[in-house]
């Protein structure tokens, strides 16, 4: 889902775009020393490709189709700092050239599809793709992938201000977990048929991982989205934390603090709030994807 | 003299195991243009690449008397232009003048100077008004003019062509022949075009199996190896 | 297709066309930051930016309609959410997104039809994103238009086959059929980026891509830069005063 602009509001897509730039140059940098030499072609064409792909229509029912999204099999073949240039290529050429996703959206989608939603596609991959669950691992890479996009947008609608009824919430969850199992579909039928053609084109993950600790951190990020998501959906409770620190302070100006009433404004304060619980939510999925394969890639080495 | 190009039992295998070279020799003395004859996969793109170091098989490949090796090689491909089958891989810049000032600027040339020698070679090959466009919306001619113009900026010695003439129609052909017929340099032109070789080339080499298996005028290969299609023929064939 | 006639339209020269792509990049962002953070008299102020933004394609001398139309592209999506909102009760955002969204579109396609895309690439990179992702955006523009081209040949081949039974199996094996065509697709597009890595080797390439003009910033292009930027602002606090 790509979030247009005019949809979030100035806290949340502000502190997206400021935490989105030194992650993507961050990653930029560590996914030029992927390859031995410079692989701007390489990666470019391949963005292009993820464009043209999306014109090849997949039949999913009676007279409706779906498309390859590609954060994952862009994961799988190059590796997931080089998936997140690229689909940050493709994100931003969408938001300039064809108006799908907005400008000052972009932290958001960036961070959204091309850091967090590559990173969930990878971590699959990485535990089971050298076990008999090698099949799986792309199909739950690919669907986790989009899943965890489609989540995170929809949280920073909500905290945007963006209100559904909960019916609508409902279906919307249901139709995002159908996208999300296609994608596992169309990713997994491509990368088998890739396989016979060109056997390189799909790269082994650095390391192999064991099978708890990637149950541990699958269910870390799931967790940590539904988390967001109803943290996000319920913004009263974060409203409520404010008050309620507002009127621990209001508490206390019966003791005549001097600095009472500048805490109690810096609490209600609506831009810092949202813009907290943003920054929060993205960092929450971003240090269990992380942190976690992080862990588990040390303790393969030992 | 030393021949511009000298190949000796020159070898090369693909990782995935294809023997695709399998002990070339080949000279090319100055002046002259040679046409690479041959089936498809019979090693002759493989052969080329190697001319400016793209690839490195076994064996000794010389350029004016140089080895082929990492030290020699910003010499050797200044010496040695490849214009590439498909010209869209070759056209990666914006706009055609960004395009044919690519090799310049990479040679350490400054702006100014670089666009002047790119205007001239777009000038070269008929193309001067296209500087300021963006190669997709070239015609299948055009963007091979402009492909050849990127070469021919950077002032080469030697001029290897891969296929020049697919997606060229038969104006379009002639129009590319007579353009390489007014080129001083000495040439290698890959191609299955015998007609467009006859007319340019003094001299053919036959690829088959990874190696050159005979060399001579381009009326004895073709006869030799029956290379070429007339109706004739596949009558008394079939 | 789209882009290729926004890339025609790119390669203009009104006066639009001529200024700095960094000034007309600055603008944008204060074209987009004065639309998404405006709250009191929207109304008016959407249409009197509309209009800023209508006399802007009159100078850069590009079809208003269609241009109009194209940043259409996004009502549908707005439509959806500017319904749930209205559902919800709460119908001023309804209107809000809708007109923010389409505004900001609309800003966008004033950019985008008077800068070539590598020039804006470009002016992106001065203000220090990193030059590695900006080539591979440049190079998937380049790339888009070739691999769109061969993508539509195989999507034709493919119908030509028929296959236009609507049994499950028929699907089963359409959906494999689109996944072969996709690996082929993809693995083309390897071989085409091995080859135009070749290609600038072959040219003797050094591991940046280098520039052969530096656009100087002019002074027009400095008054442009503040009139321009002011402008939307100005009108929003017109718009707020009149409408309270």
């Amino acid at each position: 889902m790509h979030i247009p602009d005019g949809f979030l509001s100035a806290p949340v897509w502000a502190t997206l775009d400021v935490a989105a730039v030194p992650t993507v140059a961050y990653i930029a940098r560590r996914a030029q020393r992927t390859f031995e030499e410079d692989k701007a072609p390489l990666l470019g064409v391949l963005g292009a490709f993820v464009f043209a792909a999306q014109m090849i229509n997949f039949p999913v029912g009676p007279g409706t189709t779906g498309h390859l999204v590609g954060g994952a099999l862009l994961a799988f073949s190059l590796g997931p700092a080089a998936a997140t240039v690229v689909m940050t290529a493709i994100l931003a050429i969408q938001a300039l050239v064809f108006q799908d996703g907005g400008i000052l959206a972009l932290g958001a989608n960036v961070l959204n599809m091309a850091v967090l939603g590559v990173l969930a596609a990878y971590i699959p991959y990485s535990i089971w793709s050298r076990t008999r669950w090698r099949k799986f691992s792309l199909f739950a890479g690919a669907t986790l992938s989009v899943l965890v996009s489609a989540v995170l947008a929809l949280s920073e609608l909500f905290l945007s201000g963006v209100r559904m009824p909960s019916a609508v919430l409902g279906v919307s969850l249901a139709l995002f977990a159908v996208s999300a199992l296609l994608e596992g579909a169309i990713t997994l039928a491509v990368v088998q048929a890739l396989e016979r053609i060109q056997p390189k084109a799909i790269r082994q993950p650095l390391s192999n991982r064991s099978l708890v600790l990637a149950m541990v951190s699958l269910a870390a990020i799931l967790l940590a989205s539904v988390g967001v998501l109803f943290a996000a959906a319920a913004p009263d409770g974060i409203e409520r934390l404010g008050q309620q620190a507002g009127i621990s302070s209001h508490v206390r100006t019966l003791f005549r603090t001097p600095f009472a009433d500048y805490q109690a404004a810096f609490w209600q304060s609506a831009f810092l709030s949202k813009a907290a619980a943003g920054l929060a939510g993205v960092a929450l999925i971003y240090a269990a994807c992380l942190l976690l394969s992080r862990a588990v890639g040390r303790k393969r080495s030992i | 003299m030393t021949p511009l190009v000298e190949v000796r039992d020159l070898r090369y295998t693909y990782d995935d195991g294809t023997v695709a070279l399998d002990g070339v020799d080949f000279r090319l003395e100055r002046g002259e243009t040679v046409a690479l004859l041959g089936a498809n996969g019979s090693g002759k793109t493989t052969f080329v690449l190697h001319l400016n170091g793209l690839l490195a098989g076994q064996g000794t490949v010389k350029v004016c008397g140089l080895p082929v090796e990492k030290k020699y090689l910003p010499t050797i491909r200044r010496k040695v232009g490849l214009v590439f089958q498909d010209a869209d891989s070759q056209l990666f810049m914006p706009t055609v003048l960004e395009d044919v000032a690519f090799g310049l600027l990479n040679q350490g040339l400054d702006a100014q100077a670089a666009a002047d020698r790119a205007r001239a070679a777009l000038d070269t090959v008929g193309m001067s008004a296209a500087a300021g466009r963006a190669p997709y919306h070239l015609s299948a001619g055009e963007k091979r003019r402009v492909a050849i113009a990127g070469i021919l900026a950077m002032e080469p010695e030697i001029l290897v062509l891969d296929e020049p003439t697919t997606f060229l129609d038969p104006p379009g052909q002639r129009a590319l022949a007579e353009l390489l017929g007014n080129l001083p340099q000495s040439k290698i032109l890959v191609t299955h075009n015998i007609p467009f070789a006859t007319a340019l080339c003094n001299r053919a080499a036959f690829f088959a199996g990874g190696k050159i298996i005979a060399e001579g005028s381009i009326e004895e290969i073709v006869a030799g190896f029956a290379w070429d299609f007339s109706p004739e023929r596949s009558k008394s064939h079939s | 297709m789209h882009h290729v006639v926004l890339e025609q339209w790119s390669r203009g020269s009104s006066p639009v066309h001529r200024f700095d792509p960094r000034a007309k990049l600055v603008v944008l962002l204060a074209v987009l930051i004065s639309v998404a953070t405006a709250a009191r008299g929207l109304p008016l102020f959407a249409g009197a930016l509309f209009l800023l933004l209508i006399t802007g394609l009159r100078f850069a001398r590009v079809p208003v309609i269609r241009v109009l139309t194209r940043a259409a592209v996004i009502l549908p999506f707005t439509a959806v959410f500017a319904a749930v909102s209205w559902l919800a009760g709460d119908p001023a955002r309804a209107f809000s997104l809708t007109v923010k969204s389409y505004l900001s579109a609309l800003a966008v396609l004033l950019l985008i039809s008077t800068t070539p895309l590598p020039s804006l690439l470009r002016a992106i990179g001065i203000t220090g994103a990193p030059p590695f992702l900006l080539e591979v955006a440049q190079f998937l523009y380049r790339y888009l238009f070739v691999i769109s081209e061969e993508a539509q040949h195989m999507t034709k081949a493919a119908a030509a086959r028929g296959a236009s039974v609507r049994q499950w199996i028929a699907q089963v094996h359409r959906f494999r059929a689109a996944a072969g065509a996709l690996a082929i697709l993809f693995a083309r597009s390897y071989i085409r980026a091995e080859d135009v890595q070749r290609a600038m080797l072959a040219r003797g390439f050094q591991g940046s891509l280098p520039l052969l003009r530096v656009t100087k910033f002019r002074t027009s292009d400095t008054v442009f830069l503040i009139l321009a930027s002011l402008a939307p602002w100005a009108l929003r606090a017109a718009a707020e005063r009149a409408l309270p």
